[in-house]
C-alpha cells in the first residue's frame, strides 16, 4: 500500500481537486457570479462556468413557504352538480318518464325509471357520460371510468363519481391552480418563486426574500371568482341568496346563471373613480364577453346587476345605459391595497376551487443573515478545535487527518453546488456535526495501526494492517449511519431534508477521503521521513 | 514532543461487570421517563401540535415581556406562551391550535401583526394547521421505525442476529434517554428533534458497530475465551478510538451550542447529550447484553458456513 502509483495518485488528486473546485463559486458574491455569467464568452457552456453555488434555503435567505390545499369536497360537489345536469338533459332529450325526480346522493345521483323499454333506451346514453381515466396503455385504457353506473331490476339507476374520477378532477384542478398561482406570484415581482405540486391535492409555494408575506398570503388564498349576475326575485327557483356587502351582509337574490364571468376578462387595473375619488378596478372584456355584456345590459335597462366576487355581492348597480364598449369598473368601498390585490387576482384568473393555507413558514431576512453568520462562526470554531485536538494527539498524522477534514468539507460544498442542493440551517448544523465525526475514519485507522505495532509488527506491516483491518469497520459503521440518514431524507421536508443531504454527502466523502487521500499522504510521509515507528 | 493521550494503553476495565450498576440505573431512568411522559408530557412544538409561532425583535432593543404577554393573550386566541430569548431583545410567542379548521389559524397571524408590527420586526412566523401536523407526527414516527428496521436488517446480514439485537437494544436505550432529556428540560419537540433523534440513532449504531466488529474478530481468534472476558477485551481495545471520536464530536457540537445561534441551539444541545449517551451505552448497555445471548454458536455457525463456501469454491477450482 505504500507504493505510490503515478496513475492512481493523479486520478485521486484530480477527482479531489475538481470536487473541491466545484465549491469555489460559493466564495464569490452573487453579484460576482452574475457578472461572470454575463461576461464569459458565449462558447463556454454555462454548466462549466464557476457560477453554480449552493442554494440557500428559505430559512437562511429569508422568505415564505406556504402550503395550500384544494377543497376536495367542493370539487366533488361540483362534479355531482354537473352529473345531475347531464342526467336531466339526457332524460329530457330521450323523453323518459321517471319517478320522484333526480335524487342527489353523497357522490352522485339516482333516478327511478320503472318502464323496462325506456330504461333500455336511456341506459346506453347514460353510460356515455362515463369517461375512461388515465393514460392509454398498450392494452387500451387502464379500465377506470370516471362514473360508475348500476341499474337494478326494480328500475333504480344509480350514477356515482368514482374515486378515480374525482382524483382525476382534483389532479386537473391542481394543475390549473398552479398556473393561476404562478401568474399571481409573478405579479408581485419577486425573484425565482418556486411553485410545485405536493401529493394529490396540495401546492407548495416558496417565495424567497419577500418584504410583505401578508400580501403574498392574501394573493394566494382568494379564489377570485368574479361573476356578473342579474338580481332576481326572492322566492324564485333559479336564484341564489348571496350575502351583499352593500346591504351590510344581508342576503340578496341573484340569478343562478351568471351573465358573464371572470374568464372573459382580458385586463384589470386599479384606478380611482373620477367623480367620487374612491379606489376602483377598471376591467376590459374579450370580444365574447363584451358582446354578451352589451346584449344583457341592453335587454335589462333599469334593472340592478350584481357584481359577485367569491359568492359575495360586492355591489349591485342599476344598469343606466347599455354597456357595449366591453369595459367597466368595479367599485365597492375598497381600500387602495384591496383594489391593487383585486386587479392582480382578476388578471391572473380564478382558482378552480377554494384553496386553504394549511401550513406557513416565514423567515425574515434579518434572522436568515444572523443564522448564516452564527453558522459560519460555529463551523470555524469547530474546525479549529478538532484540528488542534487531532494535532495534539497524532502529530504529523493529525495534520494528515486535518487535511482530509478540510478536503471533506470542501467536497460537501462542491457536491452540493454541483447537485444544486439546498443549504438550510439544520444543514449547517450537519456540517458542524460531520466535522466532528469525519475524523472517525482516520481515528479508526490510526488506532488500529498502533495496536498492530504494539503487537510487534514492523511499521510497514502495521500501517498496512491498520488500513486493511479498519476498512471493514469503517464500512459497517458508516453504512448504519447512512441508513439512518436516508430514512431522515425520505421523511423530511425543507430544512430537515437539507440536514439529511449534508449528512449523507458527509458520510460518503469521509469514507472516500479516508481510503484515498489519507492513504496517499501517509505513503508520502513514509517515503519522506523514513520512520522506524509511528509518530504517536 | 509528547503527544496527548486521554486513554492509557492496554486498559483492563471490567465493562461487563459494570452492568450490575448500569442496568438498574438505566431501568430506573427508563421508568422515570415513562412516568414523566405520562404526567408532564413532551413539550410539542407547533409542527406536531398545530398552532402559530411568532418570533419578533423589538425595534428599540428593549422589550417589556409582561406587556407583550398581556397584549398577546388579549388578542383572543387563548393563552399565549411568551418567552424572551437571545441577547438582542428577541421574543417568541406561541399560540395553540385554534378551533375552526385550517383557515382559523391564519387569523392569529393577521391579528398579531396588527398588534405588534409597529414596535417589533417579525423575524419568523410559522403556522401549522391540524391536518399537516397530524401528517408530520405520522411521518416522524414512521421515519424512526423505518430507520431501526433498515439497520436491523443490515446488521443481521453483516453480524448475525445476537449482535444485531444487541445493537438495536442499545439504540432503543439511547432513544429513550434522549426523549427523557426532552421531558426533563422541556425543550420544544419538533421536526428538527426527529432529525436529532435519527442522527443519534446513526451515531449510537456507529459506536456499537465499532465495538461489535472487534467482538466478531475476537470470537474468531479466541475460540475458548470466556464471553465476559472477550467482551471486556472488545471494549478495552477500541476504547482509545471511542474516546477520540466522542471528544471530537463533542467539541464540534459544543462549538455549535455556544456559537451556532439561538435557532439551532436546541438541536445542538440534544445532539451533545446524545453523543454522551451513545458512548456510554455502547460500552455499558449493548455490549453486556451479548452475555445473555448465544453469541458463540452464532459466530460458529457463520464460520462453518464460510468454511463450507471456501470448500465448495476450492472443489470448484479443482474441477
Amino acid at each position: 500500500m505504500l507504493r505510490l502509483q503515478a496513475r492512481k495518485v493523479i486520478l485521486v488528486l484530480l477527482v479531489l481537486i475538481i470536487g473541491c473546485g466545484l465549491a469555489v463559486p460559493n466564495l464569490f458574491s452573487p453579484e460576482t457570479r452574475k457578472a461572470i455569467e454575463q461576461n464569459a464568452p458565449s462558447w463556454i457552456p454555462r454548466a462549466f462556468l464557476p457560477i453554480h453555488a449552493v442554494v440557500l434555503g428559505l430559512d437562511l435567505q429569508g422568505g415564505s413557504h406556504v402550503l395550500l390545499e384544494i377543497d376536495r369536497a367542493e370539487l366533488v360537489r361540483s362534479q355531482v352538480t354537473q352529473l345531475r345536469d347531464d342526467v336531466r338533459r339526457i332524460l329530457r332529450d330521450e323523453r323518459v318518464s321517471f319517478q320522484g325526480g333526480i335524487q342527489t346522493t353523497a357522490r352522485g345521483v339516482q333516478i327511478r325509471v320503472p318502464d323496462q323499454a325506456e330504461r333500455q333506451r336511456v341506459l346506453p346514453k347514460l353510460r356515455e357520460l362515463a369517461q375512461p381515466i388515465g393514460t392509454l396503455g398498450a392494452f387500451g385504457p387502464s379500465g377506470n371510468q370516471s362514473i360508475a353506473i348500476t341499474d337494478q331490476p326494480d328500475g333504480l339507476i344509480q350514477l356515482s363519481v368514482t374515486e378515480a374520477g374525482s382524483n382525476e378532477r382534483i389532479r386537473r384542478a391542481v394543475e390549473q391552480a398552479m398556473e393561476v398561482l404562478r401568474r399571481r406570484v409573478d405579479a408581485l415581482g419577486t425573484t425565482e418563486p418556486n411553485i410545485q405540486r405536493q401529493g394529490l391535492d396540495r401546492i407548495l409555494v416558496q417565495v424567497p426574500g419577500l418584504q410583505d408575506p401578508q400580501r403574498l398570503k392574501q394573493i394566494l388564498g382568494d379564489t377570485a371568482k368574479l361573476e356578473f349576475r342579474l338580481v332576481g326575485e326572492a322566492n324564485s327557483a333559479d336564484v341564489d341568496m348571496l350575502p351583499s356587502q352593500d346591504a351590510g351582509g344581508q342576503p340578496v337574490p341573484v340569478a343562478r346563471q351568471p351573465v358573464v364571468d371572470g374568464a372573459d376578462l382580458i385586463d384589470a387595473q386599479p384606478a380611482f373613480d373620477s367623480r367620487s375619488g374612491q379606489p376602483i378596478v377598471n376591467f376590459r372584456f374579450n370580444i365574447r364577453g363584451a358582446q354578451r355584456f352589451g346584449q344583457i345590459t341592453t335587454e335589462n335597462l333599469g334593472r340592478p346587476l350584481a357584481i359577485v366576487l367569491d359568492n359575495k355581492v360586492i355591489s349591485s348597480p342599476v344598469i343606466q345605459s347599455p354597456i357595449t364598449g366591453g369595459s367597466g369598473q368595479i367599485s365597492g368601498n375598497f381600500t387602495v391595497e384591496q383594489v391593487n390585490n383585486l386587479a392582480i387576482l382578476l388578471r391572473a384568473g380564478a382558482l378552480p376551487a377554494k384553496m386553504t393555507i394549511v401550513e406557513e413558514r416565514t423567515v425574515g431576512p434579518g434572522l436568515g443573515a444572523d443564522s448564516i453568520r452564527a453558522g459560519k462562526m460555529a463551523t470555524l470554531i469547530a474546525t479549529v478545535l478538532v484540528v488542534i485536538y487531532m494535532l495534539a494527539t497524532y502529530g504529523i498524522f493529525g495534520l494528515i487527518a486535518s487535511v482530509a477534514l478540510l478536503v471533506h468539507v470542501g467536497l460537501i460544498f462542491g457536491l452540493m453546488s454541483f447537485l444544486g442542493a439546498t443549504m438550510t440551517l439544520p444543514g449547517i448544523a450537519g456540517i458542524v456535526l460531520t466535522i466532528g465525526t469525519a475524523v472517525d475514519s482516520n481515528v479508526l485507522i490510526y488506532e488500529r495501526m498502533r495496536e498492530e505495532e504494539h503487537q510487534g509488527r514492523s511499521l510497514v506491516s502495521a500501517l498496512e494492517a491498520g488500513f486493511q483491518r479498519a476498512f471493514a469497520t469503517i464500512i459497517d459503521s458508516n453504512v448504519t449511519m447512512l441508513i439512518a440518514a436516508v430514512a431522515l431524507f425520505s421523511l423530511g421536508s425543507g430544512p430537515v431534508r437539507g440536514f439529511a443531504v449534508v449528512f449523507i454527502l458527509g458520510i460518503l466523502t469521509t469514507v472516500i477521503t479516508a481510503v484515498t487521500l489519507t492513504r496517499m499522504l501517509i505513503a508520502v510521509w513514509y517515503r519522506w521521513a523514513r520512520p522506524k515507528h509511528l509518530p504517536f | 514532543m509528547r503527544l496527548l493521550r486521554i486513554v492509557p494503553d492496554n486498559t483492563r476495565f471490567k465493562f461487563v461487570w459494570f452492568r450490575r450498576v448500569s442496568y438498574p440505573l438505566s431501568a430506573a431512568y427508563s421508568i422515570l421517563v415513562l412516568v414523566l411522559f405520562l404526567t408532564v408530557g413532551l413539550n410539542f412544538g407547533i409542527d406536531f401540535k398545530g398552532g402559530t409561532l411568532i418570533e419578533m425583535q423589538a425595534k428599540s432593543g428593549a422589550i417589556d415581556i409582561a406587556q407583550i404577554r398581556h397584549t398577546a393573550t388579549g388578542l383572543g386566541f387563548g393563552e399565549a406562551e411568551v418567552q424572551e430569548f437571545g441577547a438582542g431583545g428577541e421574543v417568541s410567542m406561541r399560540f395553540g391550535m385554534q378551533p375552526g379548521g385550517e383557515a382559523a389559524q391564519q387569523a392569529v397571524v393577521v391579528r398579531a401583526r396588527e398588534a405588534f408590527a409597529s414596535n417589533y420586526d417579525f423575524r419568523r412566523v410559522e403556522t401549522v394547521g391540524p391536518r399537516v401536523s397530524g401528517e408530520l407526527v405520522q411521518a416522524g414516527t414512521l421515519g424512526v421505525v423505518l430507520a431501526i428496521v433498515g439497520v436491523l436488517i443490515y446488521l443481521w446480514f453483516r453480524f448475525e442476529m445476537p449482535l444485531a439485537l444487541g445493537a438495536i437494544i442499545g439504540t432503543l436505550h439511547d432513544i429513550v434517554l434522549t426523549i427523557g432529556f426532552f421531558l426533563i428540560t422541556q425543550l420544544e419537540f419538533n421536526l428538527t428533534s426527529i432529525a436529532a433523534i435519527l442522527t443519534i440513532v446513526g451515531y449510537s449504531l456507529n459506536e456499537t458497530v465499532v465495538v461489535f466488529d472487534r467482538t466478531r474478530e475476537l470470537l474468531r481468534r479466541y475460540k475458548t475465551m470466556p464471553i465476559a472476558e472477550l467482551l471486556d477485551l472488545s471494549v478495552n481495545s477500541t476504547l482509545s478510538r471511542t474516546a477520540m471520536t466522542a471528544t471530537t464530536t463533542f467539541l464540534s457540537l459544543l462549538a455549535l451550542v455556544l456559537f451556532g445561534g439561538t435557532a439551532i441551539q436546541g438541536f445542538a444541545l440534544v445532539m451533545l447529550f446524545g453523543v454522551v449517551v451513545c458512548t456510554y451505552s455502547a460500552m455499558f448497555i449493548s455490549t453486556p447484553v451479548l452475555l445473555y445471548m448465544d453469541v458463540r454458536s452464532a459466530g460458529a455457525r457463520e464460520e462453518a458456513q464460510e468454511a463450507a463456501r471456501a470448500k465448495a469454491s476450492a472443489a470448484k477450482a479443482k474441477a
